[in-house]
């Protein structure tokens, strides 16, 4: 998988669980370090999906942000504190905002 | 063996060869791109009778018939499903309007649109805004998919013996020296016995080739897509006093139109999205479905629909070339009406006449219009 | 969003070179600019988070014992991007980053999202600079979490100094792959394998082009010196012609030439193609058809075929950085010609330094697409997904074509390829090459999928927010 080579300086929730972050690089590139690559579940058939491009033309990054769905990780930049989770399957119309 | 020509595969042109073919002709489709390019392909999909002009229903009603066993005529569920048609009414005023309708309709002996209240509104469409105080409703109306339709139309035509020629273009209709009409193609001259008009908003040009002048221009009706959705809402619903027309689809998508215009170029095949217009749609969409407000638009197009003045479709044999016969201007919601239209043209082509209500629709109506005016 | 609707004399779409460079030459010539651009800081891809690297490899770069590493070819080009960044912040263009761009009419009348809040401009000309994306590389287990582009591995190095590590494998052709391993590498980071999935042959390739090789030779030279670099690293390179992910919910392994080998990351490659999302949607926007893949059909000024939009940089046909950044400067010093500021000749004056750089770097361009022609979509299994977001594979656009389907349009109508969130941009090449394959015909020959605005999703509420 990915290693860090500089150090992290706060914390992200990742489906509760707290991550080492550092402070304006993506969510996408936070999950990675922590060698998540299971973001969300497709809405077609639930399979597990990850990032392919890191730059916001693949949409496969998507994941829940603050409740908001949908949002591509890798187009959010982390501040202390982030509370996120995984896109399970379409979105929900309670989903924020 | 009789030969006819059908111009345009859009869903009434398969439709009328579907039918034509069954009874024994021999029919040739042409079609300038490829079937379903334009508004057959792109609507939204509306398998309805509610809210439809009073000259239309009975032709609707026959088509209703054939959408509940749709499987039987073209081998395919073509994604219809019974879902209902509902129109909100947003104030008294509306449900005024709403029930002056019902009314109307059912005075003409017809039983499919009823009014219901508020509570029965909330059980239907659960996500309508608090404000909404009631419908109109056609609980059996519904919606299928669109593309899905046309394949399916276009595969049981040729399976009942069609030829379907794509990237053809028809340049004009004739007289034919020994008999029958002929149609001039940029791939040459083509004979049949009779020849329908199928080429919706080109269908009016290749009118006035035929020295035929029928008052018709086009419509650019925008439709908006959005991300998918867990399913949330079942009915399409319209609003019976703004432009609107919301569905999700199987997908979980909504698509969203009403009606809500952008910008035609007929002669370039092309039409465009104006996006401060289509503010409107998303305006009235978020007024009715509140929890829409957050969920995201992922594309928007706009479609070519041919429509007369009184938008209702032109249908019926031309007063200037005997054998040729019109089928357009269903003027953005003949996608229900087309299995019952090919049916309808496809008999008046064989037979020469045809009991079907297709009457209200000859376009005498203007030149009558125009002589009494 | 406020009444006044904004006026720049130019609109810039981008903030990688040709963006950049487009605002430099603009405000040269006493242009007002609106730069717009998605991400957080400027750069685009190739110079991502340039200054801030810059920063932390400073001391590094004291500390460096070799002299030759510091002269490395990867830091030639960032020297170059500093130079560009630099003078991009002193230039007086307004910059809005986080700005995503997503419709664009007749006018130009542009339409974007900040912070929530959809506005719009009326500039005078409109320069999109959109850039490049990767090539899709369809192969079997593509969508399995943890396979990834090269692309994406050199943004989350650059971003945020991540090595792969482990059992990390590589596989594909092009020179950004030996550039980003060599990158890799010189940070620190491991890989288990290199699979080379160039056709074999590569070298005649190249000398049918003998005249580009030798216009093209520092890029060349550059080339070499990463593939060098990678092998005294000691990282295994195998030559392939096939390579597929396994795994049940994750990659686990990779396979290849009947080899299988655990594998927790495995880096995709097979070039980059132009970002044409949004000239595609632009009514009078012509595309040809080119190294499997549409490019806008534009002059040598960069203007296309609607009136006032013009294209500079990658999104126009793939250059390079250094050539993006010339046709950046190009397109501004048009631009200023058509808003009458300078007349033609001194437009063309100026522009004579540019053209002749940029044909210099173009030259090499032929001879790269006949090193490392796009993988065939026609040797696609049946079973392998083409259309990612909407799960679509080869064999059912292929029986899409079987059923009559002609074009691209066609097919997204019937299965659904293409419509899905990302819009085609990962998949748009993949379904068109397929169906060119399963037709028998040339890939121009095929009606590309027909983007339509918004290029980037808005919420409904956004929208309705929009004043007239």
């Amino acid at each position: 998988m990915f290693r860090r080579t500089e150090p992290t300086d706060c914390t992200v929730f990742w489906d509760g669980a707290a991550l080492p972050a550092k402070r304006g690089e993506t969510l996408a590139v936070t999950l990675l370090a922590a060698g998540i690559t299971h973001f969300r579940d497709t809405a077609v058939s639930g399979a597990h999906r990850g990032p392919l491009c890191l730059m916001g033309a693949c949409f496969d990054c998507l994941v829940q942000v603050e409740g908001e769905a949908n949002v591509q990780a890798c187009m959010v930049a982390v501040r202390d504190g982030l509370r996120a989770g995984p896109q399970h399957g379409a979105r929900d119309l309670d989903d924020a905002p | 063996m009789n030969r006819a020509i059908v111009i345009g595969a859009g869903l009434h042109g398969l439709s009328t060869a579907l039918h034509l073919a069954r009874a024994g002709w021999g029919v040739t489709v042409l079609e300038r791109r490829h079937a379903g390019r334009h508004s057959s392909g792109i609507n939204a999909g509306g398998v309805r009778r509610l809210g439809r002009d009073l000259r239309e229903i009975a032709l609707s009603a026959i088509a209703a018939d054939m959408w509940a066993n749709i499987a039987a005529l073209v081998g395919d569920d073509c994604g219809f499903v019974a879902s209902g048609q509902v129109k909100v009414a947003e104030s008294e005023a509306d449900m005024v309007r709403l029930e002056a309708r019902a009314d109307q309709v059912r005075a003409l002996g017809w039983r499919h649109e009823e009014v219901v209240d508020a509570a029965e509104l909330r059980r239907l469409v659960p996500a309508i805004a608090p404000h909404a105080v009631g419908a109109l409703v056609t609980r059996d109306d519904g919606a299928a998919d669109p593309m899905r339709t046309v394949m399916a139309f276009r595969v049981a035509a040729l399976q009942a013996g069609a030829t379907l020629i794509e990237d053809i273009a028809v340049q004009g209709v004739a007289l034919a020296p020994g008999g029958g009409l002929l149609v001039q193609t940029d791939r040459g001259p083509m004979q049949a016995d009779r020849v329908a008009n199928c080429a919706g908003a080109w269908a009016p040009g290749l009118a006035r080739l035929v020295g035929e002048d029928i008052p018709c221009t086009a419509k650019a009706s925008m439709m908006i897509v959005t991300e998918r959705v867990a399913p949330f809402c079942a009915p399409t619903v319209g609003a019976a006093s703004r432009a609107l027309s919301f569905k999700q689809t199987a997908a979980g998508t909504v698509l969203i139109g009403g009606g809500h215009q952008g910008r035609n170029d007929v002669a370039a095949e092309t039409s465009i999205v104006d996006f401060r217009n289509l503010a409107n749609a998303a305006r009235v969409a978020t007024a009715l479905f509140p929890c829409m407000t957050g969920v995201r638009m992922v594309r928007s197009w706009c479609g070519i629909e041919a429509m007369p003045p009184d938008q209702i479709p032109v249908i019926g044999e031309s007063a200037t070339l005997p054998g040729l016969f019109h089928s357009f201007g269903y003027s953005g919601h003949g996608f229900q009406l087309a299995p019952a239209a090919g049916a309808a043209v496809a008999e008046l082509i064989a037979r020469g006449a045809t009991n079907m209500p297709i009457a209200p629709f000859t376009q005498q109506r203007f030149s009558a219009a125009a002589r009494a005016a | 969003m406020t009444p006044d609707v904004l006026m720049p004399d130019v609109l810039v779409l981008g903030a990688g070179p040709a963006g950049m460079a487009a605002a430099i030459a603009a405000r040269g010539q006493g242009l007002s600019v609106l730069l717009l651009d998605e991400n957080a800081a400027p750069g685009g891809q190739v110079y991502r988070a340039l200054q801030r690297r810059d920063a932390a490899d400073a001391q590094e770069r004291r500390d460096a014992a070799d002299a030759q590493e510091r002269r490395d070819a990867a830091d030639a080009q960032e020297r170059a991007g500093k130079v560009l960044l630099a003078a991009f912040a002193a230039c007086g263009a307004e910059a809005r980053h986080g700005a995503v761009l997503w419709a664009v009419e007749d006018g130009p009348r542009v339409f974007w999202s900040e912070n929530g809040a959809a506005r719009s401009a009326a500039p005078g000309r409109l320069i999109l600079a959109a850039g490049a994306t990767e090539r899709p590389m369809p192969i079997p287990g593509w969508t399995l979490p943890g396979v990834m582009g090269v692309g994406a591995a050199q943004i989350a190095l650059k971003t945020a100094g991540l090595v792969p590590d482990g059992d990390a494998w590589i596989a594909g052709q092009g020179p950004l792959l030996w550039l980003y391993a060599a990158q890799a590498l010189k940070h620190g980071g491991r890989f288990a394998g290199i699979i080379d999935l160039a056709p074999p042959g590569v070298v005649s390739r190249a000398l049918r082009h003998l005249p580009a090789v030798l216009r093209g030779a520092d890029y060349l030279a550059q080339g070499l010196l990463w593939q060098r670099a990678v092998k005294r690293a000691g990282v295994a390179v195998l030559a392939a012609r096939e390579v597929a992910a396994e795994g049940e919910g994750r990659l686990e392994a990779v396979v290849f030439d009947g080899q299988r080998h655990p594998a927790d990351l495995l880096l995709l490659h097979d070039g980059v193609v132009p970002n044409t999302q949004v000239t595609r949607a632009i009514q009078g926007c012509r595309h040809v058809w080119e190294q499997g893949s549409w490019r806008p059909e534009l002059d040598g000024w960069g203007n296309t075929g609607s009136p006032g939009v013009m294209v500079a940089g990658d999104s126009g046909g793939i250059g390079g950085a250094a050539a993006a950044a010339l046709s950046g400067t190009l397109a501004a010093l048009e631009a200023a010609r058509q808003l009458d500021r300078i007349t033609t000749e001194r437009r063309d004056a100026q522009a004579r330094p540019a053209r002749l750089s940029l044909a210099r770097h173009r030259a090499v361009r032929p001879l790269l697409d006949a090193m490392f022609p796009p993988r065939p979509m026609a040797a696609v299994a049946d079973t392998t997904i083409l259309c990612r977001c909407e799960e679509v594979s080869a064999g059912q656009v292929r029986g899409a074509v079987a059923l009559g389907c002609l074009g691209a349009n066609q097919v997204k109508a019937f299965c659904r390829a293409g419509m899905g969130a990302c819009q085609g941009r990962v998949c748009g090449p993949a379904v068109h090459g397929a169906i060119a394959a399963a037709r028998g015909v040339p890939g121009e020959a095929v009606e590309p999928f027909r983007t339509r605005f918004p290029t980037k999703p808005l919420t409904l509420g956004e929208l309705a927010a929009l004043q007239a």
